[in-house]
């Protein structure tokens, strides 16, 4: 029978020291985890950047990742919106009782896989086992501590008149491919989630360019929402073009089958950023000479009408509001 | 090519645009019956490619929408029973019932699940056999028929703890009831796209014969939706109303015969109290006979409590197509997506949220 997860893997005994020793520090390892003290303690100065988010995503595996790859990246992403160099991440696992054992090592190595990538080490964490039915299967948290560069000023309100807004890549992918997997909706696609670290891409752009205003990752409320965050946050009006903002065709059958819009969709390895225009041209370059930001495209700009609020002009030439996402994203009816 | 962009590509929408313009001469009311397509036309800013003389009216056409206060109430009711699960499609959740909304319910304890097919309704109900799992069948001839198929399921299963509550709506007699009262004055209907993928577009006829009134089925593309409003056009100015097809890709003259073979033996036509249009004849579908045993509504004791549409919504007015939501005092006020006052503000197909969410800059927000 497949080793499962008990409710004594929680309880500060022989197999909850077993499991974080044999399933979870083994995997990581690392010089400053494997001291398993009460806190990792290391040495920091300059400007540090630090960030938490928790994960609850179903299914917990899915095509292009799993829970474990986004629970780094996710964090690794918030860091680098903020420019920071992301340094060390904290793990806190709730593990349902009866959760199966080879599933926890496969996001563990899915998270140790990701880490290294992203160049970030897990360096301290907390594991807790639920009775069965008061979690769905794992939920993830993660922490992250990273360091902002000298000069680097990069915050959602610093947006200008004249800036141009670049977009990483196509959008949708991930929120598509989970839902294609979701109970019910089940459909055939050969979507993969794009979850990915984007530090590395991060770096290159600040490399290239100071003036980069505005960092964000378009990921839950999609693109739509995080410009409205950014129109709101720097007060000024955005307008973007439909025909530049990419979007992969599997996303976009999807989306016209469920009755969605590839706006709303979630991402998780995408960014959005605010650029000078004198700047845009080499810093979007440079991100296409990067894997994650191979389909970039300068999608619209800061313009002084309608402050706090985003237009797009469609490819016909007509205007519509884009507005937060409200609610739940739910498949038409009829 | 992608293949969506056959039906998205901007130099055929500006020449279908320009034919429009070149056709029309007077003014002309059109009437796009169902949700879907006043989303498409809001989203892809269509009232801004057509010429001003060429008004869009939203129709009857969105499943929560049209949804009574009273069958709300219903469904309230049966979630509020503690040995019941109430299954339903998405935004019905969130729509104010008389004194709550059935995610209210939920928050305060009651099992209501959101699924996206009804096959999950019956996933539920085999999994929790202890439990009573209505399905709220809300919809037009579109879902119908698979919720007349999870019936067949449920009793080919053998099961006894599934329920529909079917809310059913039919879309010709509307049609009908809607033109018969006269309230609005119409010369074409863009014709749902969806709905007629199930019963083709023969049952329409009666429109252009007995009313004369242009009925175009159409698709939800940008350029299907002005296809179908340069055939209206043509029609009108021609005064040679009768029924066309702009959507020959999905939707067929006879309908699925399959769809409709398997809904036919499950329900059987019945009156259906709609919203702003009250109770209309042979327009809903209730469980035959034979299946009763599956009817929501003999199998529980269904509190009837008070019932009174949200002041100051006009959703009714707006579902008859007399006034849009521009004309209603708590459009974008008292009323947001966020804590909407009635259903049209609710539905992902709702007239009110789509002028909400889409509504471009101008004159039409
Ligand atoms: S804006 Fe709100 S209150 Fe007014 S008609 Fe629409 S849903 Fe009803």
């Amino acid at each position: 029978m497949k080793d499962k997860i008990l409710l004594a893997h929680g309880s500060g005994g022989r197999l909850s020291h077993d499991l974080v020793e044999k399933h979870l520090v083994s995997i990581l390892n690392n010089p400053l985890l494997c001291k398993l003290d009460d806190s990792a303690t290391f040495e920091i100065f300059g400007r540090v950047a630090f960030t938490t988010d928790s994960y609850v995503v179903h299914p917990i595996f899915f095509s292009g990742g799993d829970i474990g790859k986004l629970a780094v990246c996710g964090t690794v992403n918030d860091l680098s919106m903020s420019g920071a160099v992301p340094l060390y991440l904290s793990l806190s696992l709730i593990i349902e009782e009866g959760f199966f054992m080879d599933e926890l090592n496969r996001i563990m190595v899915s998270i140790q896989t990701a880490a290294e990538e992203a160049g970030i080490k897990v360096i301290t964490g907390d594991t807790k086992v639920v009775n069965r039915g008061n979690a769905d299967k794992v939920f993830i948290n993660t922490a992250g501590i990273g360091l902002v560069p000298e000069g680097v000023d990069i915050s959602g309100s610093n947006a200008r008149l004249g800036d141009k807004i670049i977009l990483s890549g196509p959008i949708g992918d991930h929120g598509m491919a989970i839902l294609s997997q979701r109970e019910g909706l089940n459909f055939e696609t050969s979507l993969k989630s794009d979850c990915a670290p984007l530090n590395g891409l991060v770096a290159e752009m600040i490399e290239v360019s100071k003036e980069i205003r505005c960092l964000r990752d378009p990921t839950r409320g999609g693109l739509a929402s995080t410009l409205n965050e950014l129109a709101d946050k720097s007060k000024v009006g955005i307008r973007i073009e439909e025909a530049r903002v990419p979007v992969n065709e599997a996303v976009q059958a999807g989306c016209e089958f469920l009755g969605f819009d590839p706006l709303y969709l979630a991402n998780e390895g995408k960014l959005v950023a605010v650029i000078s225009p004198e700047e845009t041209e080499a810093v979007l370059a440079r991100m296409r000479r990067h894997k994650y930001g191979a389909q970039s495209e300068v999608i619209g700009e800061i313009v002084p009408e309608h402050p706090g609020r985003v237009v797009m002009t469609t490819r016909f030439g007509t205007s519509r509001i884009i507005d937060m996402l409200t609610g739940e994203l739910l498949p038409r009816i009829c | 090519m992608n293949f969506l962009d056959q039906y998205r590509n901007p130099e055929m929408v500006r020449r279908l645009a320009d034919r429009i313009h070149q056709r029309s001469t007077r003014p002309v009311r059109l009437m796009e019956f169902c949700g879907g397509h006043t989303v498409a036309i809001m989203k892809n800013g269509i009232r801004q490619l057509v010429p001003p003389q060429v008004q869009l009216l939203s129709g009857p056409g969105c499943p929560v929408c049209v949804t009574a206060t009273a069958d709300l109430n219903k469904a309230i009711g049966l979630a509020r029973l503690p040995e019941v699960i109430v299954v339903t499609f998405g935004d019905l959740l969130k729509v104010p019932g008389s004194d709550t909304s059935l995610e209210k319910v939920r928050a305060e304890g009651g099992d209501v699940r959101v699924v996206y097919s009804v096959q999950d309704a019956l996933g539920i109900a085999q999994k929790d056999p202890e439990k009573s799992v209505v399905f709220i069948g809300i919809g037009f001839e579109t879902t119908a028929p698979t919720i007349a198929a999870s019936i067949l399921e449920a009793e080919r299963r053998g099961m006894s703890n599934y329920y529909v509550l079917s809310l059913h709506k039919l879309c010709p007699p509307v049609m009908k009831a809607l033109l018969d009262s006269k309230e609005v004055r119409l010369d074409g209907i863009i014709c749902p796209g969806h709905v007629s993928t199930i019963i083709g577009s023969r049952p329409y006829e009666f429109i252009s014969r007995d009313y004369g009134i242009a009925c175009v089925v159409s698709g939800f593309e940008p350029l299907d939706i002005l296809q179908c409003i340069e055939m209206l056009v043509k029609q009108i100015e021609s005064g040679q109303p009768k029924v066309e097809n702009a959507y020959p890709r999905a939707v067929r003259p006879e309908g699925n015969k399959e769809a409709l073979k398997i809904m036919e033996s499950v329900f059987e036509v019945s009156n259906a109290n709609w919203r702003g249009l009250g109770e209309v004849a042979d327009s809903g579908l209730r469980l035959k006979d034979e299946y009763r045993a599956f009817d929501a509504e003999e199998a529980f004791e269904i509190s009837q409590r008070s019932v009174s549409d949200p002041e100051g919504c006009i959703c009714g007015e707006i579902l008859r197509g007399i006034k849009t939501p521009l004309d209603c005092k708590l459009f974008g006020k008292g009323c947001l997506p966020d804590h909407p006052v009635g259903p049209c503000m609710v539905s992902s197909e709702g007239s009110c949220a789509a002028y909400f969410q889409y509504g471009a800059t101008s004159h039409e927000r």
